[in-house]
């Protein structure tokens, strides 16, 4: 018996010491091998006495199974230590700056953004957004619009022109979103809800003028539309853009050839910290024209002023950007500078809505 | 429009200050512009007087001055006013002192060598006038010391508003007085002009004669008054003139000055001894000028109206007096004019010249007519009360012409238009103080509006009228009904594809522009453009010449000017119209871009995980088909052309195209020469994708994607290599595989290109790998050969390649 303790203790010394699998490997083929060592004793079995084997039978299944037992233990201990030691190797610096994804570097431009945030609001109230091209003739940028020939109005848009046809027509670069208006009211029946965003003109270059710019229009031409439904859309407009829970609004009387009453629209601000503030304080800004549709517009449009009644604001798209999100160059809107476009820019993703706040 | 408090008082009997003034001028549509008082800004200049004026030792131009401030000594000045002399009594300023016309705060300050203590300075350096050929030189009894704006009456506030083309009764005092009575701050002082009996037949007659064109002038009063004594004008008049910019000359012309601004009523003035002949109003002629008092000679033609006499032309009719007939100091009989011009003749005439007048503000927004012969009554009143002298009966050509314009005005009109309720008495109260006559009763009246008000044309008008006076806040806010449906659709086709085609180029890293519509010419011929249609009459600049016809001028520009700021790797798009032609239809929407340097998808520039390299062909195609996508394009349906525009790099761009002639869009490099037009540097690779290009969408039909047919049977891959001509394009070879079988073959993947060693000279060998998806039953080995023989076969003969072995 105290040969097999030896061999026992002996082999589970081994096992324990054995630095790695192949050792581990060797031990077990040296000891539960063919030839191995416990092997070789369970041969003897034959040659024993059956008192002898029924002592030695046990004792060597009972050996066999320790080992085997603590060979599979220390197999797993090794592997999980070569685990261990593989996975060390493989150690990477994970504070390794990354390339920014795609999606993290590209820019929306602040007009794209508040187009898409002026839909919002207004296709909430039943606007549809109306378009109309650039070129466009002194009819409808003009005579359509209850702008006289030779009047001092008509000269105060510092109109680009083009050469005139043969016809002796000269068509022209619009001044404004309104030809859209004209256009909407002879291709449309009333009701009509439309804004009209939209790229403009005029022979102006200095520190505050482009001579490209953008301007959004707004319409609405029904039955029963009056002054007062005008004065709540553009309340209700600048709270919802402005992000602002109320504000103050100031209507003056104005003129535009194209509407009549027409009135101007300052709006509450405050200039004390060097950036303008919409919705507090209390110093105006005017941001906006307006008023009720001209009866010779809507008569010009084919419909009959005494039964079809509306309103019409227009505005800067790049100055109500400028007011809400702080640029303070115009120019800069139209140079393509990344630097200013990484800046004033919107994520690609942030699509403004009315339910998920138009830019939060 | 400016005018003084104080002058706004002389019509107005009101207790209201300044501010309330201010506010209720803007409230009523008489928007405030400013308000200034010149006094403010000149408190420290003092009146003083030169005791001593020697010559400056090292300058012939500069005289050394002694100058009596009022208090202490005397001091030194050095002063090059052709007028400085010993005696003179004018205005100092001194160290410390900011002079507005310079803007420049006084030092001391050493010239040639002689130090300077201050300056005596110009009317135009104290910004009263553009008087600037010397000193202010005031009379020997102003008192030094005192403060100049004080003894000069400036200590006034000025009001500047902003008037609209509308309100020509507003391009004088009066006007504006009467719209604030109106609205209840104040009363109205009525003007009232005596008539002045003529004591003789005016001598001189006047013709209106057009020879039977339209006749530019309506009317024409004329009166003489002979023996005036002309001088400068009394100082309460030389004050109001000044306070708002203008400069006194003599009384006969500060007279017209006054009544100009006091009532909106231009008028001129001759000498009568300089007048030869009677006056015609006529239509210049070719070869005629005239020396207008502003200094300019302008010639005439017959779109002109003139007034003339014996000697040739003596006035630009409406807009500018002639200096052959000027008025001087000497002039003692004078001819007062008070005519009628027609609006649109003043304005084209005044266009064509390029004079901007007082008086041409004035007539081309339409003067009162009915004041025409009052307000020659006027003038002439003052001329006999400045200058004495005695008036002659006054001659009229022409007849002014009636102005009543009676609407038809039901009170419903202020509430169907503005929402406002009001009662009949409360708009009538304000039609009458604004001048309006109301005749008849009950709930639609007769409204005539008054001769000065020429914008008044019906009755939204009057709507006006009465809103803006009541008050804008009186309207009530009002919600715009919803319209009975949750919100619909509302944006077009177009629009939906600008804005999906903008967030897949920013969502693969580019960023937005907007450049402009108009680019130069040179750049408009080199991209397709150039077209005579589409350039501008009147543009800019030259490099803002002509409507673009495509977007890739102005982004190849401005990727150019952010290299030349040290950013050169940069990835920009725009989304905007090019124009074909100048119809609306040729007005197209494009969606473009550019990628300059390194910027790539994955990022640009060196990195520790690789450096990008610059940017191709595939780049900028990987784009178009991106954006196409996002669209809703049918990608893998569009075949890849290489047929792009002469801009790009022939052997390294090409063109999307659905079906054989609808090009949806070009993609490439860029043309080393285009670079070299453009004077700019790459690499740049460009795309540009005609948004408009792509059919509409079919109508609303099921919006069911149908059932998912995925296949619980393993695909089966099978690799092959051909080797095919240099030549032979991928498509050509991976159309030929997938066409090999339609069931079977569900994706081919070009794997891998190569040429060199072991593949023959002018070939390649391409790589492809098939995927066969089996639907009902495994496949067998017999039927995998079966197919990879017609993928071999279709692929050799359309390649003319072999199957590498």
């Amino acid at each position: 018996m105290s040969n097999l303790d030896t061999l026992e203790s002996d082999l589970l010394a081994a096992i324990e010491s054995a630095e790695n699998e192949a050792a581990l490997e060797e031990l077990r083929v040296n000891t539960l091998g063919k030839k191995g060592s416990i092997s070789e004793q369970m041969k003897t079995l034959g040659k024993m006495t059956p008192e002898e084997r029924q002592v030695m039978g046990p004792a060597l299944n009972g050996l066999k199974a320790k080992i085997t037992e603590a060979i599979a233990a220390r197999k797993d201990v090794l592997a999980e230590a070569a685990l261990e030691a593989r996975l060390a190797g493989e150690k990477v610096d994970i504070t390794l700056p990354l390339r920014p994804s795609p999606a993290e570097t590209g820019r929306i431009h602040p007009v794209s953004q508040v187009i898409d945030e002026l839909t919002a609001i207004f296709a909430d109230m039943g606007f549809s957004i109306a378009e109309g091209p650039d070129i466009e003739t002194d009819e409808l940028n003009f005579t359509a619009l209850n702008f006289p020939e030779g009047h001092p109005a008509r000269e105060m848009h510092d109109t680009f022109f083009f050469n005139p046809k043969e016809d002796g027509e000269r068509l022209l670069l619009r001044t404004h979103t309104s030809p859209v208006q004209i256009r909407t009211m002879r291709e449309q029946e009333p009701p009509i809800r439309v804004i009209i965003p939209g790229r403009t003109y005029r022979c102006d270059s200095d520190q505050t003028h482009t001579p490209m710019f953008h301007q959004v229009e707004g319409l609405v031409i029904d039955k029963e539309s009056h002054f007062g439904h005008l004065k709540w859309v553009l309340r209700e407009f600048c709270k919802a853009f402005f992000e602002v829970d109320d504000v103050k609004m100031r209507f003056r009387p104005s003129f535009f050839p194209f509407t009549e009453p027409s009135m101007e629209v300052d709006i509450q601000c405050d200039r004390s910290g060097g950036e303008v503030k919409i919705g507090q304080g209390d110093d105006w800004l005017e941001i906006l024209g307006c008023g009720m549709v001209h009866p010779n517009v809507i008569r010009n449009c084919g419909l009959d002023p005494d039964v079809y009644q509306g309103f019409a604001w227009g505005m800067g798209i790049d100055r109500i950007a400028m007011l809400k999100y702080g640029m303070p160059d115009l120019r800069a809107f139209f140079d393509a500078d990344v630097r200013w476009i990484q800046h004033y820019g919107f994520r690609p993703l942030d699509l403004p809505t009315l339910f998920g706040g138009l830019s939060s | 429009m400016k005018f003084t408090l104080s002058w706004l008082k002389e019509h107005l009997d009101t207790d209201a200050g300044l501010e309330e003034i201010v506010e209720r001028l803007t409230m009523i549509g008489l928007e405030v512009e400013e308000v200034t008082n010149r006094a403010d800004r000149l408190k420290p200049f003092r009146i003083a007087r030169v005791l001593e004026a020697e010559q400056h030792p090292n300058a012939d131009r500069l005289r050394v001055l002694k100058v009596d401030t009022g208090e202490g000594d005397p001091v030194q000045i050095v002063c090059g006013a052709p007028n400085a002399r010993a005696g003179l009594v004018g205005v100092l300023g001194q160290p410390g002192d900011y002079v507005p016309g310079l803007d420049i705060t006084l030092s001391v300050g050493k010239i040639r060598d002689v130090e300077s203590f201050g300056m005596m300075c110009s009317e135009r350096e104290l910004e009263l006038s553009e008087e600037h050929d010397g000193i202010i030189d005031l009379p020997e009894d102003a008192p030094v010391g005192m403060s100049y704006a004080e003894w000069a009456g400036l200590d006034e506030p000025v009001i500047e508003i902003g008037l609209t083309p509308n309100r020509p009764d507003c391009t004088g005092v009066y006007g504006i007085a009467r719209d604030l009575a109106a609205a209840g701050l104040g009363k109205l002082k009525e003007r009232s002009h005596e008539q002045t009996r003529g004591s003789y037949p005016c001598p001189v007659d006047v013709k209106l004669d057009f020879a039977g064109t339209k006749a530019m002038c309506k009317a024409f009063g004329l009166r003489m008054v002979r023996n005036v004594k002309n001088g400068p004008s009394p100082q309460w008049l030389q004050d109001r003139l000044t306070a708002i910019g203008l400069r006194p000359i003599n009384i006969l012309v500060d007279i017209t000055n006054y009544i100009t601004f006091d009532q909106g009523r231009p008028l001129h003035v001759f000498d009568a001894d300089k007048v030869s002949g009677d006056l015609v109003v006529r239509r210049g002629r070719r070869g005629e000028s005239l020396e207008g008092l502003n200094g300019k000679t302008y010639e005439v033609d017959e779109t002109i109206c003139v007034i003339s006499d014996d000697n040739g032309i003596e006035s630009l009719g409406g807009i500018l007096g002639g200096v052959p007939s000027g008025c001087t100091e000497e002039t003692v009989n004078v001819l007062i004019e008070s005519a009628l011009w027609d609006e649109d003749d003043i304005a084209a005439t005044g266009r064509k010249l390029g004079i901007n007048t007082d008086a041409r503000y004035r007539f081309e927004r339409g003067v009162d007519p009915d004041y025409m012969m009052p307000g020659l009554e006027y003038a002439t009143r003052m001329v006999l009360d400045l200058c004495g002298g005695e008036a002659s009966e006054p001659v009229q050509a022409g007849s002014v012409p009636e102005t009543s314009n009676i609407i038809d005005f039901p009170y419903s009109e202020i509430r169907r238009l503005s929402g406002v309720e009001l009662s009949h008495a409360e708009a009538n109260v304000v039609l009458k103080s604004l001048g309006f006559w109301i005749s008849g009763a009950g709930d639609t009246v007769r409204v005539a509006a008054p001769s000065w008000r020429p914008d008044i044309e019906g009755k939204a008008d009057l709507v006006e009228e009465v809103v803006r006076i009541i008050g804008l806040d009186r309207v009530p806010l009002t919600p715009l009904p919803r319209q009975g449906t949750v919100g619909q659709k509302v944006l077009t086709t177009s629009q939906i594809r600008r804005g999906k085609s903008r967030r897949a180029l920013a969502a693969r890293g580019f960023n937005e522009a907007v450049t402009w519509s108009f680019i130069g010419k040179d750049q408009a011929e080199l991209f397709g453009g150039g077209n005579a249609a589409l350039a501008l009459a009147n543009p800019i600049s030259q490099e803002m010449s002509d409507m673009r016809p495509s977007l890739l001028p102005g982004l190849l520009a401005a990727a150019q000017r952010n290299a030349d700021r040290g950013f050169g790797d940069v990835a920009l798009f725009e989304i905007g119209q090019v124009f074909e032609n100048d119809t609306p239809d040729g007005q197209k929407m494009v969606a473009a871009g550019v990628r300059r340097g390194t910027a790539k998808l994955q990022g640009a520039g060196r990195h520790w995980a690789g450096a990008s390299g610059d940017v191709d062909v595939f780049d900028v195609r990987a784009d178009a088909e991106a954006a196409l996508a996002a669209i809703g394009a049918p990608v893998n349906k569009l075949q890849v052309v290489a047929d792009a525009p002469a801009t790009f790099h022939p052997g390294r761009s090409g063109c999307l195209k659905l079906g054989p002639k609808n090009t949806l869009a070009v993609f490439g490099e860029i043309h080393p020469r285009t670079l070299a037009m453009l004077d700019i540097e790459g690499p740049l690779a460009a795309f540009e994708i005609y948004l408009d290009a792509l059919p509409q969408p079919k109508g609303k039909g099921s919006r069911s994607r149908g059932a998912l047919n995925a296949s619980g049977l393993m695909p089966v891959r099978r690799d092959f290599a051909f080797l095919v001509a240099r030549d032979v394009s991928a498509e050509t070879l991976l159309k030929a595989a997938r066409g090999a079988e339609k069931t079977l073959i569900s994706e081919v993947t070009l794997f891998d290109i190569y040429e060199g060693k072991g593949v023959p000279e002018d070939q390649k060998s391409v790589a492809i790998d098939v995927l066969l998806q089996p639907r009902q039953k495994t496949l067998t080995d017999e039927e995998i050969d079966a197919v990879s023989a017609r993928i071999i076969a279709n692929v050799e003969k359309a390649t003319g390649g072999t199957l590498r072995s």
